[in-house]
């Protein structure tokens, strides 16, 4: 009886008893999820232009974060060394493209899949050699990142939001509406859904995959920079956060794979449910279940929809 | 058939030639490798290390010959902090005779434990691993001076109760240990559980799985939320900038929070900017270039260009980690050579020589490490010491002494180290009993 009132009372008593610690919860996993959706949105760009789940998009995020803060230390001015990390960025895409997409045209996907793997660890070695394997300090103030916090008294307590997080959940917003527009809205962006419903029909059409699949990685790369910046900034930038990026995956089981509003609110759900989890119920488990929480929530809505949120439904007749 | 037996011939010489300088090198030297991490998710704390490990062994090559005459042969296995690499390192070095292994992970030396005594080869965790390996009844061949994380945890009560205003003031106290939910984190939990019931204080766990390592938001509005009044941090890698930079987030008082030696590394708390002012850390080892042995390394290696450190982080708290484990390996070594009379000595020569190891103020003054560390005493049942450690003081951009060097709560600690010694070898069906003879002079 003591374990049901634990588990299905005592959480909402606690949130009655200290809404200000609800607030800040949920606050703490809106950041998360709208950083989780930005994630999401890199897997998912790659995936609707090539059919393949980019494994690199995790590492990437960390050469594009260590591009920007090794170049600072080099001497080079913040702004200076943002406009370079996205140029090196555009530059890897334009590489990948040439070198790993372009000569596996028409392999089965898993090839596809096996080659982002390969990348992955060349950007590793390509990253520790050039920049080392030390952890920086993300340049959050020379790119007028704000700091500090707001301090809101409210319901009997305060509510802290870090302008840091205030200014990555603002930033991740932008980029997501503006990147949901870009490929729902423009010519490029149809075209990209062309090259997802079939290649060689697209081709025969006369999109060019090669100039799609360059503006995709490209568009992940700056996802990845964005994502780099922000999580830099509540931790370091180290090859540490690669791991962050797997968060990614629950968010894509829920939101589908091909779905840019799936990731949005895949994002949203995966993390204020794993906050508003973890602090509320993970004391009945020994805390620390955010890590397998996010995939038993998303597992859960798979039982309702097993093709995602918002992923198609494919009906396949036999 | 001619040139078939000529070309035969000459591949037999030519592996001959190579294998003859090896096997007359391997012979005059002493095999030392080094598990490292350079790479990975924990390079942060691993590169540092890797730099003064290697440094200080490098430094008696080329200012001493190595040592007794003898050059020390090292080379560095990365093992990532993963576990599998750490092993099959341990595979890999293992046929080249070291003398002596260094896992630096507590996950790694957990697997290599039973290995040790069947390879005949001792194992140093120095201050990391299993804390039960101190008993040298039960664990002949591993070694983990100068403190065990018992040891560590025990100093953060002591401390604690220091500022309370006595032991007994810890009741009713709530305690916090946040820490990386794995072996290494895990190991101080049996020891504060124990002194939680002997002086009636609360104690709240915090684990961080690996993958949230820099994403502990959660977890600390927990802590907001409970609000320990004292909080121990047993973190690694990513995990200790984030937990200093969330514990500002929250306005937990730094003065509270205490890591272990391990959550101490420059970058740690560097991270948290000017928040973590304050921030503390127990330490066995100084800080900073200014020792005699720094400045031989600095002038016998990175001068030279033999060293991958950068200038600017010679004498970081981690790098002179390095430089003990070192000289812990470099003066058993030399015991060994004294105790047995040989220059080259073996693996079974090294774990005699590091079980009768004595480092005394006199001879840290002679190595240059005059107070740089506590004197070291290491033997035959007790193969830690449980040696005095301090508490550093993050001062906003480097550690400082913030404490006396301080006993650990040997009385304590002691016999549960030594019950869970039993413990282990009774779970570990055919465990060897101790055959081992104990020198004199241990």
């Amino acid at each position: 009886m003591d374990i049901l009132y634990k588990i299905f009372i005592d959480p909402f008593v606690q949130m009655g008893g200290a809404p200000d610690l609800l607030v800040q919860t949920l606050w703490e996993g809106l950041v998360g999820g709208v950083l989780y959706a930005l994630i999401a949105l890199g897997f998912v760009l790659i995936f609707k232009a090539s059919g393949v789940f980019n494994f690199a998009q995790g590492i990437m995020m960390v050469f594009a974060a260590l591009t920007l803060v090794g170049l600072y230390e080099k001497g080079v001015p913040a702004f200076l060394a943002l406009l370079l990390t996205i140029g090196v960025m555009y530059a890897l895409a334009l590489g990948i493209e040439r070198m790993v997409l372009r000569p596996l045209v028409n392999q089965p996907d898993i090839i596809l899949f096996m080659a982002t793997f390969g990348l992955t660890f060349v950007l590793v070695g390509l990253g520790e050699l050039i920049f080392g394997g030390e952890p920086k300090q993300m340049i959050t103030e020379q790119l007028w990142l704000p700091k500090g916090a707001i301090d809101i008294k409210m319901l009997g307590g305060l509510v802290s939001l870090q302008k840091i997080d205030i200014a990555a959940a603002v930033i991740a917003s932008i980029m997501v509406a503006g990147l949901a527009v870009f490929f729902q809205s423009t010519r490029i962006g149809r075209a990209l859904r062309a090259v997802a419903d079939d290649h060689q029909a697209a081709l025969s059409v006369g999109i060019s995959l090669n100039q799609i699949w360059v503006i995709v990685w490209f568009t992940a790369g700056i996802v990845a920079l964005a994502t780099g910046i922000m999580w830099g900034a509540r931790s370091d930038v180290s090859f540490a956060l690669e791991i962050i990026a797997l968060k990614a995956l629950p968010v894509l089981i829920l939101g589908g794979f091909t779905s840019i509003p799936g990731a949005i609110v895949g994002g949203l759900i995966i993390g204020i449910g794993e906050k508003l989890g973890e602090f509320y119920w993970g004391p009945l488990l020994g805390n620390g279940i955010e890590s397998w929480l996010a995939y038993f929530i998303a597992l859960a809505f798979l039982l309702f929809r097993p093709q995602g949120l918002f992923g198609e439904k494919i009906i396949e007749r036999i | 058939m001619m040139i078939r037996s000529i070309a035969l011939a000459a591949a037999a010489g030519c592996a001959l030639a190579t294998a003859l300088p090896v096997s007359a090198s391997a012979q005059e030297s002493i095999y030392v490798p080094l598990f490292t991490y350079r790479t990975g998710a924990f390079a942060g704390s691993g590169i540092p290390i890797a730099n003064g490990m290697s440094d200080y062994l490098n430094m008696l090559n080329e200012r001493d010959g190595g040592i007794g005459g003898v050059k020390l042969l090292i080379e560095e296995c990365e093992t990532g902090y993963d576990t599998k690499k750490g092993v099959e390192c341990y595979e890999q070095v293992k046929g080249k005779k070291p003398v002596i292994t260094s896992p630096y992970s507590t996950g790694i030396t957990l697997q290599l434990i039973p290995k040790a005594s069947v390879d005949k080869i001792p194992m140093l965790s120095m201050a990391y691993g299993l804390s039960a390996s101190a008993d040298g009844n039960v664990f002949p061949w591993i070694f983990n001076p100068p403190a065990t994380y018992w040891d560590g945890a025990s100093a953060f009560i002591k401390h604690v109760a220091e500022k309370e205003g006595g032991l007994d003031k810890l009741k009713g106290k709530k305690f916090g240990l946040v820490h990386l939910d794995a072996p290494y984190g895990k190991e101080p939990i049996p020891l504060l559980e124990n002194l939680a019931k002997e002086f009636g204080f609360e104690l709240k766990l915090y684990p961080v799985p690996a993958a949230e390592m820099q994403n502990q938001s959660a977890l600390w509005l927990g802590v907001r939320r409970d609000r320990p009044d004292w909080i121990y941090l047993q973190g690694w890698g990513a995990m200790n900038p984030t937990a200093v930079k969330e514990a500002a987030k929250i306005n937990y008082p730094m003065e509270k929070l205490v890591g272990v030696w391990w959550a101490g590394g420059d970058d740690d708390a560097r991270g948290g900017g000017a928040e973590a002012k304050g921030y503390k850390s127990l330490n066995f080892h100084a800080a900073g270039a200014n020792f005699p042995v720094i400045q031989d390394i600095q002038k016998h290696v990175i001068d030279k260009g033999k060293s991958q450190v950068d200038k600017a982080k010679v004498g970081e708290n981690l790098y002179n980690r390095g430089v003990y484990n070192s000289m812990l390996i470099a003066e058993a070594i030399r015991n060994a050579q004294k105790i047995t009379g040989k220059k080259v000595v073996t693996g079974e020569d090294v774990r005699r020589g590091m079980e009768s190891l004595e480092i005394t103020e006199a001879r840290l003054k002679e190595i240059g490490m005059e107070g740089f560390a506590a004197p070291v005493k290491v033997s035959c049942s007790d193969h830690n010491g449980h040696h005095k450690v301090y508490v550093a003081v993050w001062d906003g951009s480097k550690w400082t002494k913030g404490s006396d060097w301080m006993e650990p709560m040997k009385d304590k600690v002691r016999p549960l180290l030594e019950a869970a010694a039993k413990d282990y070898a009774e779970k570990n069906a055919g465990w060897p009993k101790r055959t081992e003879a104990c020198d004199k002079s241990s």
